[in-house]
């Protein structure tokens, strides 16, 4: 199984500060990476050094097996990365239409995007056609996170990064993620994604790496780490049969 | 005792110390140096100017707040002691001095405190547009106040008659110089410059400068420890607005003259700013060297271009180029290669250099 | 998951039926400058002159944000504070001067057509001018200090120095005038309540019309393409923007230069206006365009747009009801706007 994204020894420095310590990362194409740790152990900075928004001060990063380490944002993420951060990244000034048009890079007005794809998002997330021209800073949390990731969706892409997609969500909300994801698994895209929600992180992972202080310090099946209950606590304080 | 003296904030390089040195003692010993009117008057501006600027370093170098309204302040200064003197018509005493510079020390703090608790309502980035805002309305209503201020034209009047240059208390030239007034009033700027300095140099290197930097470093956070932000910012402000007002005044004391284009003009603005920037911000003895090399290039730049432009009289782009009329070409050049080139200043420079007593930076 | 392509047309075109709570265009700011014209009639007393100043106030008001519209894109995309966008005016006025006068012959004949030939020729000629000076200034000045505020301010200060030399090196420094083409001069008498008629100069007139085309060009730009949509989103969210594959250092050259142009042809028109022109104009005009882009919001079109309109407008009446107060106006008004709204009239982030 080749490595869609693979990270070997990569240290960042945000100003004074030294925040991943050298992180190995092999994520498997085609299978779903969850990337779990306490808050502060590093998980967003890895995906954002990855896209390049903070540059690594050393190791190596690989797309497949191309170097993407010196590479600006802009480049990686024409590769066919695409990536939801934490905070979404929604324009609240602009509307749902928008947001899709700019997730197409080709396409230049709602017009170009790809129907069936713009269709099986509808199908999926149906506020997004129900509030298709109002300004996205006017949706609600849930909403906003959807439109995050059908933005990033809108475009085939090879590796999706989502950080925290469940994050302030309801219960019925998250079930919808769920369904979403659990699509993109059926069409084996390749997905790296960091979690709390550790019921979320069970029904979706494949694999799992666990970070802490700025460092992976578990890989392996996820199907492992849920069956092995001391396991799970000595790495993240909990068990992940604990619904959250 | 040196190390009181500058309040344990040292030059930290040899060249540096030597540099300061060799100001300070050209600064002293100038009227005996250097004869003509001309000399002596670059060396008072550099005296006015250290002081000026050193008050700027305080606010940009150590508090980290860019403001435009400095020469306003500066102004104020002058004009207050311009029109006291002016008022008084050939009868000027120290009385009317002290009238006009209490009266701008207290206009300034009124200005200094209202601009300074206006902050706290925009962004850092508003508060310099505004400060150019209202230092350019204060220069239309100094010219506008015509019979007040002298409209563009400015102020001249009588000093003190200690300081005026026909006061002659010796007979006999010391050192072959004849003491008058106004050798006596550029000694009295002199000390009160170097006083100022010092106190300055104490200030920032105080539990209060110290908090300025902290601010300047990272205010969410200064404002998470329990400082009250807006408060220290405020208090920097008006003390650097104080001690624009007095070199203010004691520019108008050594001129003689006040008008838009010594004191309130944008030009004057960008001088500071370019010295504080050459000379290095945070250092406040980037004030001192920067001073003096632009007061230096301000004067006898012109005189070298002049040299230039007749030895390459004739050559088309170039003469015209080297011409005496574009020394502020020249130097705003200069000023541009200077900000990319020596980010720190001439003083970071000096101390990056080897010869440094202590090993730490 | 269904195969069924959607009919073409169903895409929703109209917002609709949902109602979202406070999805409404802000038009406060709007109504408060309709409030200022309105105000303005019973202090001046006279319908005509009412009517005159309105016309030179919004004419100005235009010139001034067709100079600004540049400049506070500039600072919404990339954070890029530009205190050296008055070389960009004064370059463009004095091309403008010598276009003018090289086509002597257009602007003084009798012909509409020549003049505004003449006059067209001058614009697109400073624009160009403008728009390489913007290219050279970014890449030279602006670009090597990029993230770093402090050193932006003075650093293109500095570059506006340089280049206002310049201009004194090649045009000399003295004022040098800008001849108004025949089709241009005099005013046109507007018939008012009461039997009086209204003079408003034709050039105003001109001027107001150009203003809004370019006002309608900019907001067609930034609201119907692609483009515009990346500039919007830019101005929002940078990061975000690049993250999704576009290259936003490109787009900011683009914008920097563009707004660049802007300011030659609000050169162009400032020097009309005045019919001469000095090297300082830059440096004279830096200032009322901070106050501009302040009081509207950085990075926000129609807050520059509102902020311009209400500066030329209050320039004019205030120049008329209480001329030692005028120059007081400007900074007045963005005082009384940011005690109101902090941020400017229409905040971008």
């Amino acid at each position: 199984m080749t490595n869609a994204l693979s990270l070997e020894g990569v240290h960042t420095h945000v100003g004074p500060y030294h925040i991943l310590h050298g992180v190995d990362l092999h994520v498997p194409a085609g299978q779903v990476t969850m990337l779990l740790g306490r808050n502060g152990a590093g998980k967003t900075s890895t995906l954002r050094t990855v896209m390049g928004l903070w540059p690594a001060s050393a190791g190596v990063l690989r797309f497949k097996g191309q170097a993407i380490t010196a590479m600006t944002t802009p480049e990686i993420a024409r590769l066919g990365i695409a990536y939801v951060p934490e905070t979404m990244g929604i324009f609240s000034e602009l509307t749902v239409r928008d947001h899709l048009v700019l997730g197409a890079r080709a396409a230049r007005r709602a017009e170009d995007l790809d129907r069936t794809r713009l269709d099986w998002l509808f199908g999926l997330f149906p506020a997004l056609h129900k509030f298709w021209l109002h300004p996205a800073g006017k949706l609600s949390g849930g909403q906003k996170q959807m439109l995050a990731i059908a933005r990033a969706l809108i475009a085939p892409c090879e590796l999706l990064l989502v950080d925290e997609p469940s994050k302030g969500l309801a219960p019925a909300m998250v079930m919808k993620l769920i369904e979403a994801f659990t699509e993109l698994k059926r069409q084996r895209c390749t997905v790296l994604m960091v979690e709390q929600n550790l019921a979320m992180a069970k029904a979706l992972g494949d694999r799992v790496a666990v970070m802490d202080n700025g460092r992976i310090v578990h890989t392996g099946a996820m199907a492992e780490l849920a069956d092995d209950e001391v396991l799970q606590q000595r790495l993240l304080g909990l068990s992940l049969g604990v619904a959250a | 005792m040196l190390n009181r003296l500058l309040s344990h904030d040292l030059p930290r390089s040899r060249w540096l110390a030597a540099a300061l040195l060799l100001i300070a003692a050209a600064l002293l010993l100038a009227p005996f140096l250097f004869h003509g009117a001309k000399a002596l008057n670059v060396a008072a501006k550099v005296l006015v100017f250290i002081l000026l600027v050193a008050s700027y370093d305080l606010l940009l170098g150590y508090a980290g707040i860019v403001s435009f309204a400095h020469t306003m302040f500066f102004g104020i200064g002058a004009y207050g002691v311009a029109i006291a003197c002016a008022r008084a018509g050939s009868g000027v005493g120290w009385g009317h001095v002290a009238l006009g510079l209490g009266g701008a020390l207290a206009l300034s703090l009124l200005l200094s405190l209202v601009i300074g608790l206006f902050s706290l309502r925009v962004k850092a980035i508003f508060f310099a547009m505004i400060t150019l805002a209202v230092a350019s309305a204060f220069q239309t209503l100094a010219s506008q106040l015509s019979e007040l201020t002298g409209g563009e034209d400015g102020l001249s009047y009588k000093v003190p008659a200690l300081l005026s240059p026909s006061y002659e208390p010796f007979d006999a030239p010391a050192f072959g110089l004849m003491i008058d007034g106004k050798v006596i009033a550029y000694y009295g700027l002199f000390v009160v410059v170097a006083l100022g300095f010092l106190a300055l140099l104490r200030v920032v290197n105080s539990p209060f400068g110290r908090v300025l930097q902290a601010i300047r470093e990272n205010d969410f956070r200064a404002e998470a420890i329990g400082y009250r932000v807006v408060v220290w910012r405020t208090l920097a402000n008006v003390l650097a607005a104080a001690v624009a007002t007095a070199a203010g005044a004691l520019l108008a004391l050594w001129l003689r003259y006040t008008g838009p284009d010594t004191t309130l003009s944008f030009e004057v603005m960008l001088d500071i700013l370019l010295i504080v920037v050459i000379g290095g911000m945070g250092t406040l003895y980037g004030a001192v060297l920067g001073a003096a090399l632009f007061v230096l290039a301000q004067n006898y730049l012109q005189d070298l271009l002049a040299l230039g432009a007749r030895a390459l009289e004739g050559v088309p782009v170039l003469s015209a180029l080297v011409s005496p009329d574009r020394w502020l070409f020249w130097l705003g050049l200069g000023f541009v290669l200077c900000v990319y080139h020596f980010p720190s200043g001439v003083v970071g420079r000096l101390r990056a250099k080897p010869g440094r007593p202590a090993a730490s930076e | 998951m269904t195969d069924s392509p959607l009919p073409t047309g169903s895409l929703p075109t109209h917002p609709g039926e949902v109602a979202l709570p406070g999805a409404r265009f802000d038009a406060r700011p709007l109504w408060l400058l309709a409030a200022l014209v309105l105000l303005a009639f019973p202090l001046i007393g006279n319908g005509a002159s009412w009517l005159t100043l309105t016309a030179a106030g919004l004419a100005m008001g235009l010139i001034v944000f067709i100079m600004a519209s540049g400049l506070t894109l500039v600072f919404g995309l990339m954070d890029v504070l530009n205190f050296g966008h008055g070389v960009f005016i004064a370059a463009g006025a004095f091309v403008g001067t010598s276009v003018l006068a090289g086509m002597a012959g257009w602007v003084g004949s009798a012909s509409a057509l020549q003049n505004l030939g003449a006059v067209a020729l001058a614009m697109l000629a400073a624009m160009a001018v403008a728009a390489a000076l913007g290219a050279a200034f970014e890449r030279v000045i602006v670009r090597p200090v990029y993230g770093q505020h402090l050193k932006q301010i003075l650093i293109t200060m500095g570059g506006m120095t340089v280049g206002e030399e310049l201009i004194k090196l090649i045009w000399g420094p003295q004022q040098l005038p800008m001849p108004m083409p025949e089709a241009l001069r005099g005013a046109v008498l507007v018939p008012w309540f009461g039997g009086e008629a209204a003079a408003v100069e034709k050039y105003r007139l001109f001027a107001v019309v150009l203003g809004l085309a370019v006002f309608a060009g900019l907001l067609w730009l930034l609201n119907r393409t692609k483009l515009g949509l990346l500039v919007r989103a830019g101005v929002q969210d940078r990061e975000m923007v690049e993250a999704l594959g576009y290259r936003v250092r490109r787009l900011f050259v683009g914008v920097f230069v563009a707004g660049s142009a802007l300011a030659g042809l609000g050169g162009v028109l400032w020097g009309l206006y005045q019919q001469s022109v000095v090297p300082q104009i830059g440096a004279q005009l830096n200032t009322l365009l901070f106050i501009v882009i302040i009081m509207g919001g950085l990075g926000s079109t129609l807050g520059c747009f509102v902020g311009a309109l209400a500066v030329g407008l209050m320039a004019n009446y205030t120049g008329f009801l209480a001329p030692k107060l005028a120059l007081f106006s400007n900074i007045g008004l963005m005082v009384a706007v940011l005690l109101w709204r902090p941020q400017g009239l229409y905040p971008v982030r």
